[in-house]
């Protein structure tokens, strides 16, 4: 049990881990749980969707001789305790007469809403669609994170005071200038747009990858998959897509990257898992057309790529090889590629930096009084649940400093 | 090969291993078990008296990962008939010629019963008879066990007793709940006994259960004191051993000692000869994996042993004793500091809060540019294996005030990464008792004290 642990530097949200676990070894459970939500009040979902590898688990001193400590499933044992116990961890502080409104009830949105709750202000947290969680809740799929566990964490949130108007799109209604007039303060986590374009022809026959995870989430029933699936993409998303293909009974699932594995932004444990599921690779292949007949596809059209010189990722850049095209037979198409930045983000009129809003390290935005974070702002770094949930805390702890000190 | 054969008072065995008189040398069918394993000899499960026992009766100590780091139990004497024991011994003698068959016997303090039940074991052709006078629980209630062996004189009396009948070599066992073991093994001595066994279990309460709030293990909503046993009773039995080793009496009178006490391994065995033990019993180590231990304990002594240049135990029995002293004979001027090995470190700061909080507070945590930086010194915002890992800092003992006192070393979870390197203090060697009979006014003047240390140099940290 370490003191002063790495693995607690490397969280994002820097759980007290040697404290956690410490308190499952004396059957504290209980006391386990409220010191990861101290941390991080959406434990729950961390505990399952966090890239362990790359931060507590990749950081245990054990992990260089040995095995690191299982963290993660250490959390989602602690985690688990409370499930059905409805259990108040958390008391919110006495009312501060203070208003703020969050936009997006994703991880940054709920942890942001229920940091500043446990403060005292009162929250009202605006979501468009049905279901709080964001992410967690549409975007995560089943195997990693059932979906009781997204919505049991929106419940938390909502037992310590705060709001929740569903269905309810910034913009629109209510306006930015709406929120700013009603409220003393704004907290925005709209997250990222739509999966991008691919730009070729047939490309309206070519599924949405974040689309097929929430359907396999939400409406497995009507999830069709295809007996010969092809994912355009090799990140995260593209694997739980190309999982929940082969694990719904797709016979062949061939995942194709234009660039090499070395490129691939998925994390070495993912693409590991994903072969073990039985998933192949085609490298350095892009797709140019979608093959169809009568509604339906029949397969995708590629050309051959070789890497030239690095782009502005620092990684090569694949340029075609002339006349190499291939055809590859397919009955469904997925694509995982991406979200755009979501467009909402011009219409605020915030200043922006790469398509996503620029902040201050307070987590202010260029308009005073308007803090953002997750997704929309993660211009730098790689995006993840733990690091919204980090945005959300922070930027809670900087807007409770300025309603505090300017009265 | 080592030869690891033993002449223990005149009971021979082919090795030092005995099973202890306990649940594992219950009946002669698990000692016929026991020696087709390869145990040197046992110990019958004590006859005697009359008894009745109850459910419940081993309770364990778990502590981290080992699931009996001692077991507490109100187990009695042997509850089968005493016919029956005393056929299956001269069943058990006559199948297992080479093996030592010794048999424990507690009966009613009177010199009839006494005398009655030695004759009855010396007609089963057992090599020898272990007195027990140390189950702590039970029989002390009905003035036997322990309640014998925490006076001198009734240990004294009754072994008195046992030797006016006594044909075949006669252990006395010695129970460990008592101010001071030496008492009750000159009494035996005294008495005419052939040898000595120890320790016997320690009086405990496993625990409470925090559910019901009763005692664990629950005999039907009661639960009381029992024998404790096993590796966490080992320092205590290699204390005793050792004392009794270093009296003059006990040991002038030559009686060999039959060691245990949670000897779980070779290593323990080892230890318990070299502290003066000629045998060596063992118990929990069974009733946890089994008879097959016996075979390791076997191997990895004689194979220590060659490795040593030791050919028989008789050459290990007593070889660390010396080094046994009393602190008033240690080097004062002795000085060892911790040292680290930064290529072994895995930087997990244990040793740092423990010396900071417990010990001298002279370890310190560096950071990459040299600079000694508190715990928990990086910025929130940073995050990730890499950075976690590129900036965890380095500890390094200040070795001018490191007193040597060794709770580092101990604490460390790497093997070899902490070392405790004796170094010159340039002090004459010097004992307390030395010191303070040519200077006894340093032990009783705080002033005099401080007037010595500025004079030698001694620093306190």
């Amino acid at each position: 049990m370490c003191f002063d642990a790495p693995c607690t530097h490397a969280c994002p949200t820097h759980i007290d881990i040697p404290k956690f676990i410490k308190k499952i070894s004396t059957g504290n459970l209980l006391g386990s749980a409220r010191t990861i939500l101290e941390s991080n009040l959406l434990g729950a979902t961390c505990a399952r969707v966090c890239p362990v590898q790359e931060l507590c688990e990749g950081a245990c001193v054990l992990g260089s001789e040995h095995k690191p400590i299982a963290i993660g499933r250490l959390q989602r044992h602690a985690m688990d305790y409370l499930k059905g116990k409805k259990i108040a961890i958390f008391h919110p502080a006495n009312s501060t007469g203070k208003k703020v409104a969050v936009v997006g009830a994703g991880p940054a949105g709920l942890s942001c809403a229920g940091e500043l709750a446990k403060l005292g202000h009162s929250v009202t947290l605006y979501e468009k669609r049905e279901l709080g969680g964001g992410l967690s809740t549409y975007g995560i799929i089943v195997l990693r994170e059932p979906i009781e566990v997204a919505l049991t964490e929106v419940a938390m949130i909502q037992r310590l005071g705060v709001r929740i108007e569903i269905g309810k799109e910034i913009g629109i209604d209510p306006t930015l200038a709406d929120l700013q007039e009603n409220f003393h303060a704004v907290f925005i986590s709209i997250g990222l747009g739509h999966t991008r374009a691919l730009k070729i022809p047939g490309e309206e026959y070519v599924q949405d990858g974040l689309e097929y995870i929430e359907r396999s989430k939400l409406k497995p029933s009507q999830l069709h998959v295809g007996r010969n699936v092809v994912v355009i993409g090799a990140g995260n998303t593209a694997i739980d897509c190309a999982t929940i293909a082969r694990r719904l009974g797709a016979e062949r699932v061939t995942m194709i990257y234009r660039r090499t594995e070395n490129e691939m932004t998925a994390y070495p444990h993912e693409y590991d898992f994903v072969k073990r599921e039985g998933v192949t690779f085609w490298f350095l292949v892009q797709p140019t057309r979608v093959h169809h007949e009568n509604g339906e596809v029949k397969a995708l059209e590629c050309v051959r790529m070789t890497l030239g010189d690095p782009d502005s990722s620092g990684r090569p850049f694949p340029k075609p090889v002339p006349g190499a095209t291939m055809l590859l037979p397919a009955d469904q198409i997925v694509k995982a590629i991406g979200q755009n930045k979501t467009s909402l983000v011009s219409t605020l009129n915030l200043k922006t930096e790469a398509g996503f809003i620029h902040i201050n390290s307070d987590f202010e935005t260029s308009s005073p009084g308007i803090f953002a974070g997750g997704d929309c702002i993660r211009a730098r770094g790689s995006a993840s649940t733990v690091m919204a949930v980090q945005d959300g805390k922070l930027a809670a702890r900087s807007i409770h400093q300025r309603l505090v000190n300017h009265g | 090969m080592a030869d690891l054969s033993i002449n223990f008072s005149g009971i021979r065995s082919p090795n030092p291993f005995w099973l202890a008189s306990a649940p594992p040398t219950n009946s002669g069918a698990q000692i016929h078990r026991a020696f087709e394993n390869g145990w040197g000899g046992a110990v019958w499960k004590t006859i005697g008296a009359p008894v009745l026992n109850v459910s419940n009766r081993y309770g364990a100590w778990r502590y981290g990962n080992e699931k009996m780091l001692a077991i507490n139990n109100v187990e009695l004497i042997s509850d089968r008939p005493i016919e029956v024991n005393l056929r299956e011994i001269s069943e058990v003698k006559r199948a297992w010629p080479d093996r030592a068959v010794v048999v424990s016997a507690m009966v009613e303090s009177k010199p009839v019963a006494w005398h009655d039940v030695i004759r009855r074991i010396q007609d089963t052709g057992a090599d020898g008879i272990e007195l027990n006078y140390g189950c702590p629980h039970g029989m002390s209630e009905r003035g036997m066990g322990s309640a014998v062996g925490q006076v001198p004189e009734y240990c004294e009396q009754i072994t008195r007793w046992v030797m006016e009948v006594a044909k075949i070599p006669v252990i006395v066992k010695l129970t460990p709940n008592i101010s001071d073991i030496v008492m009750p093994a000159r009494a035996a001595v005294a008495a005419g006994a052939n040898a000595l066994s120890l320790i016997n279990t320690v009086n405990s309460i496993i625990g409470v259960d925090l559910e019901t709030l009763e005692i664990t293990p629950s005999i039907g909503g009661r639960g009381g004191h029992g024998g404790y046993a096993g590796p966490a009773v080992k320092p205590i039995a290699l204390n005793m051993l050792a004392a009794l080793g270093r009296d003059s009496i006990v040991r002038g009178s030559g009686l060999p000692i039959s060691g245990m006490g949670g000897i779980s391994t070779w290593r323990d065995a080892a230890e318990f000869l070299l502290l003066g033990a000629s045998s060596l019993q063992i118990c929990t180590a069974v009733m946890h994996y089994g008879f097959r231990v016996v075979e390791d304990l076997c191997d990895g002594l004689s194979n220590w042993m060659d490795e040593k240049g030791f050919a028989t135990i008789p050459q290990v029995v007593g070889r660390s004793l010396h080094h046994v002293t009393d602190f008033k004979d240690f080097d004062l001027s002795f000085k060892a500091i911790a040292r680290i090995d930064q290529d072994k470190c895995i930087r997990c700061d244990l040793c740092y809060v423990a010396c900071n909080d417990s010990a001298h507070q002279c370890i310190d945590l560096f950071d990459k540019h040299g600079i000694a930086s508190p715990p928990t010194a990086y910025d929130q915002s940073s995050n990730g294996k890499v950075e976690a890992i590129s900036t965890r800092p380095t500890v390094v003992v200040r070795e001018e005030d490191c007193v040597g006192c060794r709770l580092c070393f101990n604490v460390c979870p790497v093997e070899n990464c902490i070392h405790m390197l004796p170094v010159p203090s340039g002090r004459p060697s010097v004992t307390w008792e030395e010191l303070t009979q040519k200077q006894p006014e340093v032990a009783e003047d705080w002033k005099q004290m401080e007037r010595y240390r500025q004079k030698m140099g001694i620093r306190i940290h």
